[in-house]
């Protein structure tokens, strides 16, 4: 049952955003994260909201969805927050109690990064949620192909990146099955300090790495079998391409970012 | 007649060595041994652990390469690495463990893996991607997560896998031992299927004896040497020298060759129920 | 020693739309000195029920007794239970970890908390039980057959000096010699030294030659509870649960068909035998 799991968050529905060329996706977290560091001023934060939310809408995926997302940065937004309020002195002092002083200037500064960090985490786990891994390992192949010049192994790494994936689950359930083997043998994982409970991993680490070496040597020769020899003459079943609605996303996003840029221009 | 696996005087050591790398000594897993195998032909190769039926096995599609002698498949000496990816386009293989052979998260993917690497064509991959997963009636599932198909199911997508590359041969090194009755059936069904139909050549290697029974030719490992060669009818009507092989005989065989030992006048090499039942009542 | 399961349901994503019961209202008892054969085609719940057994499941609802005492009772040792209900995985040699075969053995009994001389005096008696004598003691488990390491593993529970021992498939993947050994070994650990055992198989013809108490699980339910002759009656309703009979099941059947007065309850090589030999004589 443990190998039901799906790996990453992806939310399986068909929408516009679903279907768009992983690559179109990657590039477009990559401009709207930019899109958020130029942002300045309150009209540039009401753009970026109706951009955000309009994609939101357009992917069909529950907000609730993003929203978990949050959970995890919590304490990094509250750090934020705190520092920028009492560290930002500039404009109208509200309070000043002791060495404390919040000033109006330092309230905006912390609301605008708290902000600035949710749309980036919620942007980000949008485009987690709307890609499978696999589309995401191809495109990241893909997208990074230029690399390859420098000499930088982008196939080998996305192989392995979507071997990772097949195998994870695998892996997990191998472990829940020697942790009941040794628990069989009396083997107790939960109780005692930190070192017996580092010492009483041993029975389950050792067989865990025996038997990921022995997939890893069968799963070689399988591959070897199938002609595998790395990325060179390899075709692909399902090349990448872009379609018509990948050149108007990028269109969109172009706007997008050139608006905000206008915006602190201006501003 | 058309030869498609040709092997002379075949012989494979492998060096054992010690725990500071020194050389401990050598293992001869194969021991002179010569065949010929025909095309269209199923095969079963037995044999107990150890025999050296699966290091045969890794010989057909230069996985391994002979200490002496010449493998052969068609014209192509194994030997020879300029044709190393055309000899395992040709000879396809299935292994044991079924995790252990599926490459891609989507059915389908995997099956598409051999043809990516043989650089065909997208358009063309899909044709043979369908065509292998309806072979082995996996259509269905095409674009599920292997994680969630049994391990009979498995088997059949790694088959799909070796068909789509379009091999002459396909060699399946103890494709059933890790799977439940249900999918030994399965995956010998299909590949009886495949070598009737399409007219693939089948060397299976098990120690399964219940699924050598519908194979045209039986033989027998022991101790790295071919010591038994023969129809299934002629191998298993030798019980005792099987079991001088540390091999078994199909329950009904075996039952039969106790009948017979108490003077009934049966004839040799029964396999089925139904073979005994015409036996005994002829007798009668 | 008795084990005794009262209406044991385990239910897998209990939150889901779709709970899947992998065992459902399993109520059954395990007596002293029985050897069982547990089957059912994969996924049919035996897994899991046997992993009830010895603890390491919890069950959704229902209770586990053993010796009458509830083993989730308040003062119950799990660790004991562990201890007197052995269970061998598949694939047994895939736990093992230790450098050299005895230390791994070892590692049971010392989990016990037992002195020194009393861990090794049970490794190397477990490894005397299963055939392997001190020239294996200080041999890595990689120097072994695959048949070998399984009875290592083997050995590795039965070190626990176990009452019970439940064993999953143990000759998965083994060829016939391995196969036999096993079996033969484990038969031995039944009639000599009267250890309860329950064997997981797939093999028919397996169950019927060394059992004396069949359990046949399907969709999580026990379908038929019996010795191996009164379930094998039923071969036509274990082919709709995806088994089947031994052969010469199917060979009785047909040759009362064609009018012979055989007993159709003959199962096994030598009992079929016994019944043709008697048939012939008469007629």
């Amino acid at each position: 049952m443990i190998r039901d799991i799906t790996l990453g968050q992806y939310y399986p529905i068909g929408s516009p955003i679903h279907r768009l060329d992983p690559r179109t996706k990657l590039a477009g977290t990559l401009i709207f994260i930019i899109a958020l560091f130029v942002a300045k001023g309150l009209w540039a934060y009401i753009i970026a909201t109706i951009f955000l939310g309009a994609v939101i809408r357009v992917s069909k995926v529950p907000l609730s969805y993003m929203v978990r997302g949050l959970k995890s940065i919590v304490i990094l937004l509250l750090f934020s927050v705190v520092f920028n309020i009492f560290f930002i002195r500039d404009g109208v002092v509200l309070v000043q109690i002791g060495f404390i002083t919040i000033t109006a200037g330092g309230l905006i500064q912390a609301a605008y990064m708290a902000v600035r960090l949710i749309y980036l985490i919620i942007g980000s786990t949008l485009m987690t949620l709307t890609t499978t891994p696999n589309d995401l390992t191809d495109g990241l192949e893909k997208s990074l192909g230029f690399m390859k010049k420098i000499h930088v192994p982008v196939h080998e790494i996305a192989m392995m990146m979507s071997i990772a994936l097949r195998f994870i689950p695998i892996l997990i359930e191998e472990t829940d099955k020697i942790m009941k083997a040794q628990m069989a043998r009396g083997a107790d994982f939960e109780s005692g300090n930190l070192i017996q409970k580092a010492k009483a991993m041993v029975p389950l680490l050792v067989p865990l790495f025996i038997s990921a070496f022995r997939r890893a040597s069968d799963l070689a020769m399988a591959m070897e079998a199938r002609c595998y020899h790395g990325g060179d003459g390899r075709t692909k079943m399902k090349p990448l391409r872009y379609q018509k609605n990948d050149k108007i996303a990028y269109g969109i996003l172009l706007f997008f970012l050139v608006l905000m840029i206008l915006l602190r221009l201006v501003g | 007649m058309n030869k498609i696996i040709k092997i002379a005087k075949l012989i494979y050591e492998y060096t054992k060595y010690g725990e500071e790398g020194d050389v401990v000594g050598k293992t001869r897993a194969i021991d002179d041994v010569s065949l010929e195998i025909e095309k269209g032909d199923f095969v079963a190769i037995l044999g107990h652990n150890g025999s050296g039926k699966s290091t045969l096995a890794k010989h057909l599609n230069a996985i391994f390469l002979p200490t002496e002698g010449t493998v052969w498949l068609g014209e192509m000496d194994t030997k020879d690495t300029d044709h190393i990816w055309d000899i395992r386009q040709r000879a396809g293989m299935v292994f044991q463990n079924p995790d252990n052979q599926i490459i891609a998260n989507v059915v389908e993917e995997d099956v598409a893996f051999g043809p990516e690497n043989l650089g065909v064509p997208s358009m063309e991959i899909w044709e043979r991607v369908e065509k292998s997963l309806k072979a082995v009636g996996m259509t269905a599932y095409r674009r599920q997560s292997p994680n969630k198909l049994s391990g009979g199911q498995k088997q059949r997508v790694a088959i799909a896998g070796v068909v789509a590359m379009k091999p002459d041969c396909i060699i399946m090194d103890e494709p059933t031992a890790m799977l439940d009755p249900h999918g030994r059936a399965e995956v010998i069904e299909t590949v009886e299927e495949l070598n009737r139909t399409e007219g693939i050549t089948v060397v299976l290697i098990t120690h399964y004896m219940e699924e050598v029974i519908h194979a045209n030719r039986v033989i027998v490992m022991d101790d790295g040497k071919l010591v038994m060669d023969g129809t299934p009818r002629e191998i298993f009507s030798q019980v005792e020298k099987l079991k001088s092989y540390r091999l078994d005989v199909p329950q009904m065989t075996e039952l039969a060759y106790e009948l017979k030992k108490e003077g009934l006048p049966l004839r040799d090499g029964i396999l089925t129920v139904q073979e005994l039942v015409d036996e005994l009542c002829q007798y009668v | 020693m008795s084990i005794r399961l009262e209406k044991i349901d385990y239910i897998y994503e209990p939150d889901t739309a779709f709970p899947v019961h992998a065992t459902d209202h399993v109520s059954l008892t395990i007596h002293d000195g029985e050897f069982i054969g547990l089957i059912g085609h994969t996924g049919s719940g035996k897994s899991t029920l046997i992993q009830h057994l010895n603890g390491l499941i919890r069950p959704t609802s229902g209770k586990i007794y053993y010796n009458d005492k509830d083993i989730y009772g308040d003062g119950f040792s799990m660790k004991e239970l562990r201890s007197k209900v052995g269970l061998v995985f598949q694939y047994p040699e895939h736990q093992l970890f230790e450098s050299d075969i005895l230390s791994d053995v070892c590692f049971g009994p010392k989990n016990l908390g037992l002195p020194k001389e009393e861990v090794e005096r049970r490794a190397k008696h477990a490894l005397a039980l299963v055939g392997m004598d001190e020239s294996f003691y200080g041999l890595s488990p990689f120097e072994l057959s695959g048949g070998q390491k399984r009875r290592v593993a083997i050995a590795g529970v039965l070190a626990m000096e176990p009452e019970v021992l439940i064993l999953d498939e143990p000759t998965a993947g083994l060829d016939p010699k391995g196969r036999d050994e096993i079996l033969n070994q484990v038969k031995k650990l039944h009639e000599e030294n009267q250890m309860t055992i329950i064997l997981v198989s797939h093999s028919m013809e397996d169950v019927a030659r060394f059992a004396s108490r069949l359990i046949v699980m399907d969709h999580g339910k026990v379908q038929f509870d019996g010795t191996p002759t009164e379930v094998f009656r039923h071969y036509k309703e274990l082919e709709t649960m995806g088994l089947a009979a031994p052969q010469v099941t199917y060979l009785m059947h047909a040759l009362k068909e064609k009018g012979w007065d055989v007993n159709l309850d003959a199962i096994t090589v030598s009992q079929a035998k016994e019944e043709i030999l008697r048939v012939i004589k008469k007629k």
